[in-house]
């Protein structure tokens, strides 16, 4: 019997009832319980058990088939013609895997992290594996809407419960800047339902609109997605996010929530209304560029080093959509789909680096209980393998050859080139800038003398930590050597994207 | 051969990383054994590999190793170009890292960090010869980028000094400016071109030197010339030429064997390396080529004046490499990139000697790097003194040395260089190179009596404890003294004159300023014979006595020069100002920049008036609405019933 | 002869007053509960007026209904009264406006 027609169901399903499960086991109220400890070895098999139907996924996906695969059709609700259909090609794969590859990752680095209600913690992460490998997978509008508000639900409790000292602030925030934005895509739906009479995604990409219907449409989708992404200048939520977000949080916000705007316009804005894209694509650049060097300049400054690299994943998904939105200014000839390639690969490897960096700073976070990049100094003495991983992720995060960072930002660079010398110039500062940032913030945090008893008294890596760290810096090391498995997987979907955009609906 | 290159690649990475991650297991033993004897391989096998290409008559060799990545067309391969360059930098990247290998076991003896200095420049000598041995621009590009890496985590090894900390974060900020043009050279052969490939890249110089491209909307510039100057801005970068030369001096806060590897004989030769190997795109743009020499000839002079003032031992040889670069990359502007490879493989030996015997001096006073408390060091230090003598005689380009051969031919070729450059670029280059010859005699010299010769100005301490290096330091000296002295004598017709990097640097037959030269050329011994009737000679000689005069004979002169002339001392001393222009100017001003788009962009702008700003109206409106809520209950009771008339009153006369 | 009009105005003007009460009186909460029994019963005067002008008993029927809600309520209105009084001392309706924005 072929199973892999629900295969994508149970990658959706299994951590949303496993969450279930761990809410019905519970904590016993007490972390250090029985009872505790089993819910964390339940939480983290459940995730270890996705990841590995992903790997399952990635070894039946067919890298040569353009087409959606392992696609699930069944009738949702019949009155407004909607499906729960699901399906998957190159440019959501990549995303799925990334999101199972992560989770794991953050069940393990809140071990004995969590100290309040870890149950639900755990629970809030798996419900938000699922529902965000929904997004990814999902092929109705209205499917995709469900799980694109439902995401936002665990996120903003993860936010409210576990947060720092602003959350609330922080929370709301997040919310409603994320909301705004995702009841406007709403309003694009239900136009385009209008339209074709149902909510399948493909229906939309066929449909005929006018110029002015497109311009709507894209600006709805838009305000959806740049806020995502995020876009200069609806990028303000994340700083805050991320400073109050917990550790885990903060990773799966970095690694994968944002990567859902850059996945939004390649699966919704360019297909649907590829006119419209190609009217505002222009804009695009232009905030794309803000965001890679206005953002490059103010993460300079930053004092709190989560805000650091919150500002540095804003300038790092700027290559994201530089490299989608350059398609419609190359206009033949290779570029394009290098363009495109170097977006996903780069929103990849970002998932991989962020959140490489936002462990990192949890791991002093845990120890010191401070993010000031000023309480540091001098971390190298006392936590020398820590150093040298956050070296490794640093250099990583400033595109260094060799590391997955280099790979999308080359290519977009490369592409940018194609479309104007001046794009290029100003995509390529972030070779300056990121290193700038990054490295400014390492010779404080990690060099030196050591700069006080906090810092003379810290403790290396334990083992739980060590294996975290280790197993990113593996996958950030072998993509940036070897990112032909993860290109390979895009090629063709890509292809297929630029020539039907290629199209015009007018 | 794909065995041996691999292998020599390999080799020192694998030794790299079992130090670098098990370095507590294998000890400090392990540590030197494994990554010397790896290294060792290295550079057996690369001596192999030139022999093979060079006595056998081998031919170069261009293999792909596996595929990075390939999409929208193009691919992006991992592979080998071997061929004479390549062979000639591998085995002078091999054999000089492997002489750092020996020397840094007695150098770094007392270090805590024995481990981890050896992984890292075991992993050095494995990015350098990616570099070198790239066949695409990828490659070479991950080189480029993985030696910086490198020499920012070397220079920074001493990670407790700000010195060091600050010098690193520079070295690497400043490597990136340069790489940003790199990187953009890169990106628009590429899409020129449509591949990574150097041969398919050079098969179609031609048509690339065809196109435009309009950097400024409505004045198209040839393509090849906006290629070339960005793909030697990060040439600039990498090789310390001006303006970009600031992080060089302040690189020397690593340890000393490494300035002598990397920041003298490797790394800072890798932008020399490059645009010799792109020389078939070069060939195509003569504006190219004048910014080139324009820059070399500036650095080549002004760098080696400031080396005149500069008191700390590595900081003057660091001040000389800098003018040495420059020397090579006016050579490579005035199309003589044999010349310029020569001097590079011949500068290679005699500054890593200098740097290992300056290295061997400051652990004989205790890491004392000042040259005014040395002085007479001579009868102390035998063999380091003898090396450093023939180190400094290379330098100066004393006839017979490596660096005479090297030096004298190169600044013939841009002699000879006036019929293919502008007049102006002529009269830049020639006069610099040519007064620089007084300058570098100058200043090796001064550093070299001050050292070893005239009184002994350490305090008596550390004079009571001053002997000679042990073996390991001295033998790597030794062996690199002997190509020192005498390896131009037996290279310099074949590299310069027999066309011994055959196809793999192209020069234009305009341009060919070697080839005619060479019809002059009659072997070693004439031109050794021959050279006391230049003025490169005579300037030499002048530059050797004027520092013997200044520095033994009357050392009170030097000071009343300084007094004399404090302004231009000043001006020196401060490295024409540039450090203060990047550090207030740039640095300063980046931040500025960064605080001001942070705190009027994001907090006050967008934050403050756009987000917060409509939380605000909306919190603001809300407080003028509720002053209708009075909470009294005749309030609610007189507007239901205004409502309710005005509703009656509706329904009864407009409906 | 005294005719329809002047039942109904004798009710507008029993209303208007009790309006006035309402939205005049300040002081004591009974007072209001009394006009708002005496707004009723302005309501009362024009149903039973209008029933016999018309003809139609169902108007005389409506009153009876009123006046049954307006005992339940009055007694209503006077047991929170009291609460009231009993928790703030006071049946000031000057004092009563928790409800402000």
């Amino acid at each position: 019997m072929d199973l892999s027609p629900y295969l994508l169901s149970a990658l959706i399903w299994l951590p949303i009832v496993g969450g279930g499960l761990l809410l019905a086991l519970g904590d016993g109220g007490d972390v250090h319980s029985a009872r505790a400890g089993m819910m964390r070895v339940t939480a983290f098999w459940l995730t270890m058990l996705t990841f590995a139907l992903s790997v399952v996924l990635y070894m039946a996906f067919d890298n040569a088939a353009a087409s959606m695969q392992f696609v699930e059709r069944i009738s949702w609700v019949a009155a407004l013609d909607a499906y729960y259909y699901l399906g998957v090609d190159g440019i959501s794969a990549p995303l799925i895997l990334l999101t199972t590859f992560i989770t794991p990752l953050i069940v393990i680095s809140a071990w004995d992290t969590i100290k309040v209600r870890p149950a639900q913690y755990f629970a809030a992460f798996l419900f938000l594996e699922g529902l965000m490998i929904g997004v990814f997978c999902a092929l109705d509008g209205l499917l995709f809407y469900a799980f694109w508000e439902a995401m936002l639900v665990p996120m903003f409790l993860i936010i409210g419960i576990w947060g720092g000292e602003h959350r609330v602030y922080a929370t709301l925030k997040f919310f409603l800047y994320t909301f705004l934005g995702s009841v406007m895509m709403l309003v694009a739906f239900i136009y385009l339902y209008g339209e074709t009479g149902s909510f399948d995604l493909f229906g939309f990409m066929n449909a005929p609109l006018t110029l002015t219907t497109q311009k709507m449409i894209f600006i709805a989708f838009l305000l959806a997605f740049a806020v995502k992404v995020p876009m200069w200048p609806v990028h303000t939520w994340l700083p805050d996010a991320h400073v109050e977000a917990p550790t885990g949080g903060s990773v799966i916000l970095a690694a994968i929530m944002l990567k859902m705007g850059g996945y939004g316009f390649l699966r919704l804005s360019l297909p649907i209304v590829p006119d419209g894209s190609d009217y505002f694509s222009g804009m695009m650049i232009a905030l794309s560029l803000i965001a890679i060097v206005y953002i490059g300049f103010v993460a300079l400054m930053q004092t709190d080093m989560k805000k650091l690299i919150a500002y540095a994943s804003i300038a790092h998904m700027g290559f994201a959509t530089l490299g989608i939105f350059l398609v419609w200014r190359i206009s033949a000839g290779m570029g394009a789909g290098l363009g495109m390639t170097g977006a996903m690969v780069q929103m990849v490897s970002h998932g991989l680096i962020s959140g490489a960096m936002f462990l990192c700073v949890g791991v002093l976070y845990d120890r010191m209980h401070s993010r000031n990049i000023a309480d540091y100094g001098g971390v190298a003495n006392t936590m020398p393998i820590f150093a040298a991983f956050m070296v490794l992720f640093s250099m990583a995060n400033a595109g260094l050859p060799g590391t997955s960072g280099f790979v999308g930002e080359f290519m977009v660079i490369l592409a940018s080139f194609k479309a104007s010398f001046w794009y290029a110039f100003l995509a390529a500062s972030t070779l300056i800038l990121g290193a700038a940032y990054t490295l400014w913030m390492v010779k404080r945090v990690i060099y030196g003398e050591v700069a006080n008893d906090n810092v003379a008294s810290l403790e290396d890596l334990n083992i739980r930590e060590f294996i975290v760290l280790g197993v990113l810096a593996v996958a950030v090391l072998l993509l940036g050597l070897w990112p032909a498995p993860l290109v390979d997987m895009m090629n063709a979907s890509i292809e297929q994207l630029i020539q039907q955009i290629g199209q015009s609906k007018l | 051969m794909q065995a041996y290159y691999l292998t020599i690649v390999l080799a020192p990475l694998a030794a790299a990383i079992i130090t670098g991650l098990f370095g507590k297991w294998i000890g400090r033993a392990g540590a030197h054994w494994l990554t010397n004897l790896a290294v060792g391989l290295s550079c057996v096998l690369s001596i192999a590999v030139f022999k093979h290409l060079f006595f056998d008559g081998g031919t170069a060799e261009n293999i792909n190793i596996y595929t990075w990545a390939v999409t929208d067309g193009l691919r992006m391969e991992v592979g080998f170009l071997v061929d004479r360059l390549t062979a000639l930098m591998m085995v002078v990247v091999t054999f000089v890292s492997l002489m750092v290998h020996i020397y840094t076991i007695g150098y770094m003896h007392d270090d805590s960090g024995y481990q981890r200095f050896f992984s890292y420049i075991s992993l050095f000598t494995f990015s350098m010869l990616m570099l070198v041995m790239a066949n695409n621009f990828l490659q070479l590009f991950f080189g480029w980028e993985a030696v910086g890496l490198v020499s920012y985590l070397l220079i920074g090894f001493w990670f407790k000094r700000e010195s060091a900390i600050f010098a690193n974060l520079k070295a690497f900020l400043v490597n990136r400016v340069g790489d940003f043009g790199f990187i953009l050279g890169i990106a628009g052969i590429v899409m020129i071109s449509g591949s990574l490939d150097y041969a398919t890249v050079f098969a179609s110089a031609e048509s690339i030197a065809a196109q435009n491209i309009e950097v400024i909307p409505g004045s198209p510039w040839n393509a090849m010339t906006v290629i070339c100057i960005l793909l030697f801005i990060g040439a600039m970068g990498k090789s310390a030429q001006a303006p970009l030369h600031v992080w060089l001096p302040d690189s020397m806060e690593g340890p000393t064997p490494i300035s002598a590897l990397i920041h003298a004989a490797t790394m800072v030769t890798a932008g020399i390396f490059m645009v010799a190997r792109m020389s078939p795109l070069f060939e195509f743009s003569t504006t190219a080529l004048a910014v080139v020499i324009v820059i070399g000839a500036i650095t080549a002079f002004f760098m080696g004046l400031i080396g005149i003032v500069q008191n700390d031992i590595k900081r003057i040889i660091a001040y000389s490499t800098l003018s040495q670069l420059g020397y090579m990359t006016v050579a490579l502007g005035a199309s003589a990139y044999s010349a310029a490879m020569f001097h590079l493989m011949t500068h290679a030996f005699f500054k890593a000697l200098l740097f290992l015997a300056a290295g061997s001096v400051i652990i004989a006073l205790h890491h004392e790097q000042d040259i005014r408390k040395m002085g007479g060091l001579r009868k102390y230090m035998p063999i380091t003194y003898w090396t450093a003598l023939v180190g400094s005689l290379a330098l100066i380009g004393f006839p017979g040395s490596s660096g005479f051969f090297s030096k004298d031919l190169l600044i013939e070729a841009i002699r000879e260089s006036h019929w293919h450059s502008e007049p102006w670029v002529y009269w830049i280059a020639y006069p610099s190179v040519l007064l620089g010859v007084f300058v570098t005699a100058l200043y090796t010299f001064r550093l070299f009596f001050l050292v070893f010769h005239g009184e002994e100005r350490m305090d008596a301490e550390t004079r009571s404890h001053l002997h000679e290096s042990p073996w390991v330091v001295t033998v790597p000296l030794i062996l690199l003294a002997i190509p020192s002295a005498v390896i131009g004598w037996f290279t310099v017709n074949d590299v310069l004159f027999d066309n011994y990097f055959g196809d793999s640097i192209v020069v234009r037959s305009s341009h060919d300023v070697l080839a005619y030269m060479g019809e002059s050329f009659h072997g070693s011994l004439a031109l050794v014979s021959h050279s006391v009737q230049t003025p490169v000679f005579w300037l030499t000689a002048a530059g050797a006595f004027t520092a013997w005069f200044l520095y033994l004979k009357r050392p009170d002169i030097p000071a009343a020069i300084k007094d004399k002339f404090s302004g231009l001392y000043t001006l020196l001393d401060r490295k024409y100002f540039m450090d203060d222009l990047y550090i207030k100017g740039f640095a300063a001003g980046g931040r500025a920049v960064g605080s001001f788009l942070w705190q009027k962009g994001d907090q006050l702008l967008i934050d403050g008036m756009l987000v917060n700003g409509t939380a605000n109206t909306i919190g603001r409106l809300a407080g003028i609405m509720r002053q209708l809520q009075t909470g009294y209950i005749y309030t609610y009771a007189f507007t239901m019933i205004v409502g309710l008339t005005m509703l009656l009153s509706w329904l009864i006369w407009f409906r | 002869m005294i005719g329809l009009q002047h039942y109904l105005t004798i009710s507008a003007m029993l209303f208007v007053l009790s309006i006035a009460g309402i939205v005049i009186n300040r002081r004591n909460l009974i007072f209001m509960l009394m006009c708002i029994e005496l707004m009723l019963l302005a309501v009362n005067f024009n149903f039973i007026a209008f029933s016999r002008y018309l003809g139609d008993d169902t108007g005389q029927v409506f009153v009876f209904f009123i006046l049954t809600v307006a005992a339940a309520e009055a007694a209503i209105g006077l047991a929170i009264l009291v609460v009231l009084f009993r928790n703030r001392r006071s049946i000031n309706v000057q004092e009563l406006n928790t409800l402000k924005g």
